[in-house]
């Protein structure tokens, strides 16, 4: 059933537990399960205008700098169109940055990648060192941080190693594609196809100042909500029913507490 | 003969410094950012080029190699091409590429950045006027005029990094300076950079979840657009979307906060690096070092001052202090513009880069002529007219002056803060 939402939540002002629905008709009231994923890539290839994109359905009119890291929140619905459909708040979290950064800023940054459940990586298409760097965004985040060398050695089984065992989905997204010609396309398309093959992920070539590219319908939002679901399905329904441990390590304001999975 | 033979030496050693700089530039500057334009690369490394060579002249100057009538054509030759370069080609391209960073002027990028040349033209033209530079006997646009200028910019430039280096450096390498940094302090520093972050996640919740409900009502919020968009909005208003407004200003305080929190946390892990570092034998060295070098510069900063004070033009040459302190420095310098260069405006930082790089050197080339002897002399003097040399050693002491003392204020000021910041609770 869906969830109802009334105005109440707009008058309570400051409160302490801003994700509760109390509506005196409506049967359920829940607050909404969250999912946390990130958002990778170097800086300058539209990590903030994507997510401004996926959470507020409207192009990003002056993009700046990134400092630390931002937050937006998307509201998604898991299986939408089946009986089992519930909503879910997914948190991107946009961290800025280089790969090349000091290693103070490094470990500033590790801080934001606790109990992930997903990684979006974003690269420029039209320019493919940020391709590559994709790797050692995917390693710094997965916490597997080798000493970082000069020239990045990327022939297929040392990658596949490091992702074989990786549970947590990865999806690529490659952007300014209105920026390559016509021509080029073919190539550089082949090229991130590959990109995305070594991350066991999928991947989703757009333009993030163009609302038609996640219009519903189109396979690019198809991938998306494909994603999504996956993520929530690994972080909710991974051990068929049984409670997956929740973020110990880290206070929470609000007191958010896991709710059990089944709905009556 | 003899002019082929020397061409060609200078030639080959010119082709080599350009080799040199264009892998200077992939490997240590451009490391983590793909080259788009190759014109940057080109141009960073011909100025690198050029302004190498004309300290290789100087040398083969005082070694009296190759004739002395072909070192005197190619020094011609090397002056008009940086000058060249740095009045008209790296000023332009900067232009160029400021102006097509701005997305509103892109469609008519060449008519704007010829008009930035202008202005730039202009100024650099009105800088002479208040300095005491050279007699009015030459023309407009000859050489002394447009290096009298150059040396200026370049010599105030040199003055300013040697000033800042002088106090950086001991206060970066002495351990007395570092504030004690525990893992405590950090660890209570990042909870708050966490819970500041949910806070900030919460009020998006409410408002991703109020823009749900407006759009399944059939309110769909359209942000005002351009002008006549806001003057609408003024008038008109729905309750739901100013209950938006205002939620929005608070999470746009709150990140502020979070990007607050989030440097001055990598300020304390870069501290507590420091603090690791100055425990090893390494760290202990270069404390050692750092007291040597601020007892130097402290003796340096006396010199200018007494200098200007009894009005006397100093006999040990500054371009020696200059480089000795700003070459050292150059690491730190680039790390500067490490930490401000993105992609978008990489290519720009390069091109000032290449603009200051040939500035410094072609002061230096004013500045060392002071300290040779008698004999060496002439073939500058040849070359640069009649510049009137004292008045750069002057300038450039008052503005090492001051700018060491002003770095030292900011310093101050900035060591003096920062413990008081993160004491509170």
């Amino acid at each position: 059933m869906k969830l109802k939402v009334l105005p109440s939540i707009l008058s309570s002002g400051w409160s302490t537990t801003p994700e509760q629905a109390l509506t005196p008709g409506c049967s359920k009231m829940a607050s909404l399960d969250r999912v946390k994923v990130l958002v990778l890539g170097d800086s300058g290839v539209g990590k903030s205008s994507l997510v401004h994109l996926l959470c507020q359905n409207q192009v990003l009119g002056n993009p700046s700098w990134t400092v630390g890291c931002s937050v937006d929140v998307r509201v998604h619905d898991y299986k939408e169109g089946t009986p089992e459909e519930k909503t879910y708040y997914i948190e991107l979290w946009d961290v800025g940055g280089s790969v090349g950064s000091a290693s103070s800023v490094k470990s500033t940054r590790a801080v934001f990648y606790n109990s992930v459940n997903g990684i979006i990586l974003v690269h420029d298409l039209t320019n493919k060192k940020s391709s590559q760097n994709l790797y050692r965004w995917s390693l710094e985040a997965l916490n597997r941080d080798l000493v970082p060398t000069g020239v990045l050695v990327t022939n297929g089984d040392y990658d596949r190693e490091q992702f074989a065992d990786n549970q947590i989905p990865l999806l690529v997204i490659g952007t300014k594609l209105d920026q390559i010609h016509e021509t080029k396309r073919h190539e550089v398309l082949t090229r991130t196809a590959f990109l995305a093959e070594d991350f066991n992920a999928e991947e989703i070539n757009l333009d993030c100042t163009n609302l038609r590219c996640l219009a519903a319908g189109s396979s690019n939002a198809v991938k998306l909500s494909r994603f999504f679901d996956k993520v929530i399905e690994k972080r909710y329904f991974l051990r068929e029913g049984n409670q997956i441990p929740g973020f110990p390590d880290r206070k929470r304001f609000g007191g958010g507490t896991l709710k059990s999975l089944h709905y009556d | 003969m003899s002019f082929l033979i020397d061409s060609s030496i200078m030639i080959t050693s010119q082709i080599l410094f350009f080799g040199f700089g264009w892998l200077f530039f992939m490997r240590q500057l451009f490391k983590d950012y793909e080259v788009r334009q190759y014109v940057v690369q080109v141009i960073f490394s011909v100025t690198f080029a050029f302004s190498c060579t004309m300290f290789e002249l100087i040398i083969f100057e005082i070694l009296k190699v190759l004739n002395s009538s072909s070192r005197y054509f190619h020094w011609k030759m090397n002056l008009c091409v940086i000058l060249l370069i740095l009045v008209f080609m790296v000023p332009f391209y900067i232009g160029y590429f400021i102006v097509s960073n701005i997305r509103l002027l892109h469609k008519q990028r060449l008519l704007f950045s010829c008009l930035l040349w202008l202005t730039f033209m202009y100024f650099f033209w009105k800088l002479g006027d208040p300095f005491p530079i050279l007699s009015p006997k030459h023309g407009i646009l000859s050489i002394e005029q447009l290096i009298s200028r150059v040396g200026v910019i370049g010599v105030t430039l040199m003055a300013l990094l040697s000033g800042f280096g002088a106090v950086n450096c001991p206060y970066t390498y002495m351990s007395y300076f570092l504030r004690n940094v525990t893992d405590a302090d950090i660890l209570a520093l990042e909870r708050r950079l966490l819970q500041t972050m949910d806070m900030i996640i919460s009020k998006k919740k409410r408002m991703a979840m109020t823009r749900r409900t407006m759009f399944q009502k059939g309110e769909v919020h359209n942000k005002p657009s351009g002008f006549w968009g806001m003057i609408k909005s003024v008038t008109t208003s729905i309750p739901g979307s100013e209950n938006l407004t205002l939620i929005q200003q608070e999470v746009d305080a709150l990140e502020e906060l979070s990007r607050q929190l989030f440097l001055e946390t990598a300020d304390l892990y870069a501290t507590k690096e420091r603090i690791d570092y100055s425990k090893t034998f390494k760290g202990k060295y270069f404390n050692f070092l750092g007291y040597f070098f601020s007892i130097y510069c402290l003796w340096k900063i006396f010199m200018a001052t007494i200098n200007i004070v009894f009005d006397r033009v100093g006999k040990t040459d500054p371009v020696t202090r200059g480089i000795e302190i700003t070459v050292n420095y150059l690491g730190i310098q680039f790390d500067f513009f490490y930490a401000i260069s993105s992609s978008k405006s990489s290519n720009v930082i390069v091109l000032l880069l290449a603009q200051i790089m040939g500035m410094y050197f072609v002061s230096s080339v004013l500045l060392i002529r002071m300290s040779m002897p008698l004999e060496y002399r002439t073939i500058i003097t040849e070359v640069l007219g009649e510049l009137q040399f004292n008045f750069y050693h002057r300038w450039f002491d008052v503005i090492f002056l001051v700018s060491a003392l002003s770095s030292i204020l900011f310093l101050y000021l900035a060591h003096k803060q920062a413990p008081e910041k993160h004491m509170a609770p």
